[in-house]
């Protein structure tokens, strides 16, 4: 296999990782919430075993290791010898998120502490050391010491790539969900079915696969396979591409040859087939297992030569499905129950008909999709605006069509952001981590609730959102809650709740963090801001005017810093990367009560809500988001402060005056404004600072498509991005933030960040 | 391209010659992406002179270089006759503002002449060489000087 294709395939590995992951926390967290049917646990137990089954094909042995241990834990949990109780629970959620940083180290190809995942290893392991069933009785286990014959040997069919057969005897193999049923069962299921089964190279050729076929098969009943591994060559002889396998079936069912024929409808022509109908099946079916007790097993004697030879798992060349220690395990351990084992298939076919159609597409191929619908968007502008003038308005038909037109525009605009949007599920659940990591840290104890997890917003905001989220999570529980003690003191349940949801509202996505804690302590807020000379000692403020300081630069309210938060961060870098997704943050708290904050963010970075306005000759966007309101520069309201400088009067107090075309260098001095015709645009901008910035008039209210301007040039100081209006010229979309603090004369990175 | 006697150089390249003012320049064809008309450019806050501004091409925001101002030869006031030849420079595109496109040559690398020591610090910064052509003296443009490196910071 070249490089390539491996590269490929281990890109999809991680990338499916990633989804068993949140499969496998979500699972969990529903286990933790009392969930314990079969289909959840079943649910965990796959995306374990899809993990290590992938990293066992990728030889990622640390990984195997421990998603071995963990997937043990899940296996007896699911045959109802372990109780996932509290303790337990916990313990998994940890190895969940340890498992996590595995294979982020796998893909980034980084070396693992081993002392890790070591520990948590040893603790689930020891979980199920209590109740395991003795080993004595597994038919054979990987370090069997095996006479040299040729016997059939038990061999784990679980779902995981199967790799090539480790060794030249026929094999029986169990598939996971069905042991070898005891003859009882067989009579009682009156009869059984016999089938020969040996795949040609077509049937392969066709994209056919004996996997499929057997698992297909399982559905009639209780099956033992052996393999026939007689025809195989020695690995030197071997052809890759050849088919080598037969597979000798049993099947405890009282359905007739047919329903198995059935089966094998669309490849009958491309194997070698007998069906037939047993009657006395019962010695049959056990005898496998007898064999297997004295199975050679040339895996295992490979594996006596090794360091490791326990450890089979840990060394996936040699882990071959038929050293599969938790599937022989499950063979010898669990008793047949043809119940269950029926009820795990139809779990799966549930999940296997629920999983919606989904393809992966390349992340450029939509945005490529995206800048070139933004681009009809621009040209269907540019030309209603050029109808306008001519005298095509006035024909019914062009005008009819160019609302047409205009309207599927809109649709098409929107079904292709759709693609970007996201679930924030994997970010919420991402915190469910981060809350679980600082509880214990502070040892208090937390609840997260989410809501509305699978509200949708563009991709690049999901993932720039991870950092703010995290660090107010961390705030709202270190800051936020009670000590345990305290909490009872308060009167108020011990576990602290803290509430995450989200919600579109009005074409954006609202996300708020609440807790249920102290809330801000106004008094300590406001000390140490005046201590820090943020405000000044007798400046009068508003009660929300106090909690917003906490969004300055320069404020921590933790007097010492801890691990968890304060480390140099504050809440003015959340509200900084919060503005950078052109979006906004409140602050409600409540003494006693908690604190919430709310998120207003754009459903997508690809087009803004602006206002067109002009400024000494030349068209500007202001991003809607950073407007509070506009008002006349009526002579009435400005005072002149100082040489250069002006402030206009509004309802809360005296704003300070941008003059923008000299911020942008238009003009080479500020303007003196007074009497003069223009309007202002009253800003909140970083720091919950407000400034009125002054244009010459507004001219319209627009969504405009983001276009980059670092792309071809750089970055332009007070400018954020560009767009491209109705009459195809480019008019820029200004940076608020960094206009008010050039004008303050302080440096300010460019905020808003252009994505097309 | 792949010929050995590139590495002699002997390969003829070609240029596209314009005129900016009374004198010929010239870049090499593959650099150029097309050469369009001139239209109105948006103009950048805090902008060196020599960038005009930017304009729209199919969508993508092209920053236009005053290459008459760039080469020290005083700032072009644009009309309708002027033209913009795009460039790609690197990762970068951008639009290069010039009198007229006069021709396209076929040159060797050997008929390449250093720049005359007599011309200008400004001019020979942006000069890699010089041709002479029937008479003419046609100067071969150091694309990568055009936009200064340290762009980003600068600008």
């Amino acid at each position: 296999m070249s490089n390539d294709v491996l590269a490929q395939l281990r890109q999809t590995f991680f990338e499916e990782c990633d989804e068993q992951l949140a499969e496998l926390e979500t699972g969990l967290l529903q286990m933790q919430d009392g969930a314990t049917d079969s289909e959840t646990v079943n649910a965990v137990f796959r995306a374990v075993h899809s993990v290590k089954g992938g990293a066992g094909a990728f030889k990622l042995t640390t990984l195997v290791s421990f998603a071995h241990v963990f997937e043990t834990a899940l296996d007896e949990i699911r045959s109802d010898r372990l109780e996932a109780g509290p303790a337990l629970m916990k313990a998994m959620l940890r190895a969940s998120d340890v498992l996590a940083d595995l294979v982020s180290a796998a893909r980034n190809g980084d070396d693992v502490d081993e002392a890790l995942w070591r520990g948590l290893a040893d603790e689930i392991a020891g979980f199920c050391g209590k109740e395991k069933a003795p080993s004595p009785a597994a038919p054979v286990s990987a370090s069997d010491p095996a006479p040299a014959a040729f016997a059939p040997q038990p061999m784990a069919f679980a779902p995981q790539p199967m790799a090539a057969p480790p060794a030249f005897t026929p094999q029986p193999m169990a598939l996971p969900s069905l042991a070898p049923a005891p003859a009882a069962e067989d009579a009682k299921a009156g009869g059984a079915l016999r089938i020969l089964f040996r795949p040609r190279v077509e049937l392969y050729e066709k994209a056919n696969d004996a996997v499929v076929l057997l698992r297909e098969l399982e559905r009639l009943g209780a099956m033992t396979v052996t393999c026939d591994l007689s025809e195989a060559p020695l690995l030197d002889a071997l052809d890759p591409h050849g088919a080598y396998l037969g597979f000798d079936i049993h099947i405890v069912t009282d359905r007739d040859e047919q329903a198995a024929r059935e089966v094998f409808e669309f490849c009958e022509e491309d194997c070698d087939l007998v069906i037939r109908r047993e009657a006395a099946p019962a010695a049959e079916a056990a005898a496998p297992a007898a064999h297997a007790a004295a199975a050679p097993d040339p895996a295992a004697i490979l594996n006596a030569l090794r360091p490791a030879p326990k450890d089979a798992p840990a060394d996936p060349s040699a882990a071959a499905p038929a050293a599969d220690p938790p599937a022989a395990d499950k063979t010898a351990a669990k008793p047949a129950d043809p119940a269950r084992a029926a009820e795990e298939a139809a779990a799966q076919r549930a999940a296997a008909t629920a999983a919606p159609a989904t393809i992966r597409v390349d992340l450029d191929r939509v945005d490529r999709l995206i800048n070139l619908v933004g681009e009809l968007v621009i040209n269907q502008a540019m030309l209603a605006q050029a109808v306008q003038g001519a005298d095509g308005a006035r024909d019914p038909a062009v005008s009819g069509g160019l609302d047409e037109l205009d309207q599927l525009t809109r649709e098409i605009q929107e079904s292709v952001m759709a693609i970007r949007a996201q679930p924030l599920k994997p970010l919420f659940q991402r915190m469910s981590r981060i809350v679980r990591e600082v509880a214990d840290a502070t040892g208090k104890k937390v609840r997260l609730v989410t809501e509305g997890e699978w509200t949708e917003v563009d991709k690049t905001v999901v993932e720039r959102l991870a950092d703010p989220l995290t660090h107010m999570i961390r705030n709202a529980i270190d800051h936020g809650l009670e000590s345990p003690a305290d909490r009872l003191a308060a009167g108020k349940p011990e576990e602290g709740v803290v509430r995450l949801s989200a919600a579109h509202r009005s074409g954006r996505v609202v996300i708020q963090i609440s807790d249920d804690g102290a809330g801000v302590n106004r008094d300590k807020v406001r000390a140490i801001a005046i201590g820090k000379g943020l405000v000044a000692a007798d400046a009068q403020l508003t009660e929300s005017e106090i909690d917003n300081l906490i969004f300055l630069p320069g404020f921590s309210t933790t007097e010492k810093i801890s691990a968890i938060s304060g480390r140099g961060v504050g809440m003015d870098v959340v509200k900084r990367s919060i503005h950078a997704l052109s979006g906004r943050i409140f602050l409600k708290s409540k003494r006693g009560h908690g604190s919430e904050f709310t998120l207003s963010l754009p459903l997508t970075l690809a087009v803004l809500d602006g206002m067109v306005v002009t400024v000494d000759g030349q068209t500007l966007v202001a991003p809607l988001s950073a407007i509070v309101e506009t008002m006349s520069l009526d002579a009435g309201r400005l005072r002149a402060f100082g040489a250069s400088n002006a402030v206009i009067a509004d309802r809360d107090g005296f704003v300070p005056i941008i003059d923008t075309a000299a911020e942008l260098g238009f003009r080479p001095h500020r303007r003196v404004v007074g009497g003069d015709k223009g309007v202002a645009l009253l800003v909140e901008s970083e720091g919950g600072g407000r400034s009125a910035l002054v244009v010459d008039a507004i001219q319209d209210q627009r969504q405009v498509v983001i276009k980059s301007l670092e792309t071809n040039y750089g970055r332009v100081p007070g400018v954020a991005a560009a767009t491209i209006l109705g009459d195809g010229r480019v008019a820029l979309i200004l940076d608020v933030d960094a206009l008010v603090a050039r004008a303050r004369g302080a440096a300010s990175e460019p905020l808003l960040a252009a994505a097309g | 391209m792949t010929d050995t006697r590139d590495t002699t150089s002997a390969a003829p390249i070609e240029l596209v010659a314009f005129r900016i003012g009374a004198q010929e320049y010239c870049v090499d064809i593959m650099a150029v992406r097309e050469i369009r008309g001139w239209t109105p450019a948006t103009t950048l806050p805090h902008a060196p002179a020599f960038v005009q501004g930017v304009i729209n091409l199919r969508g993508a925001v092209l920053p236009i270089v005053d290459l008459s101002s760039r080469l020290g030869l005083g700032a072009a006031a644009p009309t309708e006759r002027h033209v913009t030849i795009v460039v790609q420079i690197a990762e970068q595109v951008v639009g290069l503002l010039v009198d007229a496109v006069s021709d396209i040559l076929t040159v060797t690398p050997e008929q390449m002449r250093p720049t005359p020591d007599v011309a200008s610090e400004t001019t020979r910064q942006f000069v890699k060489g010089v041709f002479a052509m029937e008479g003419r003296m046609i100067s071969l443009i150091e694309l990568d000087q055009v936009l200064p490196h340290d762009q980003r910071e600068a600008a």
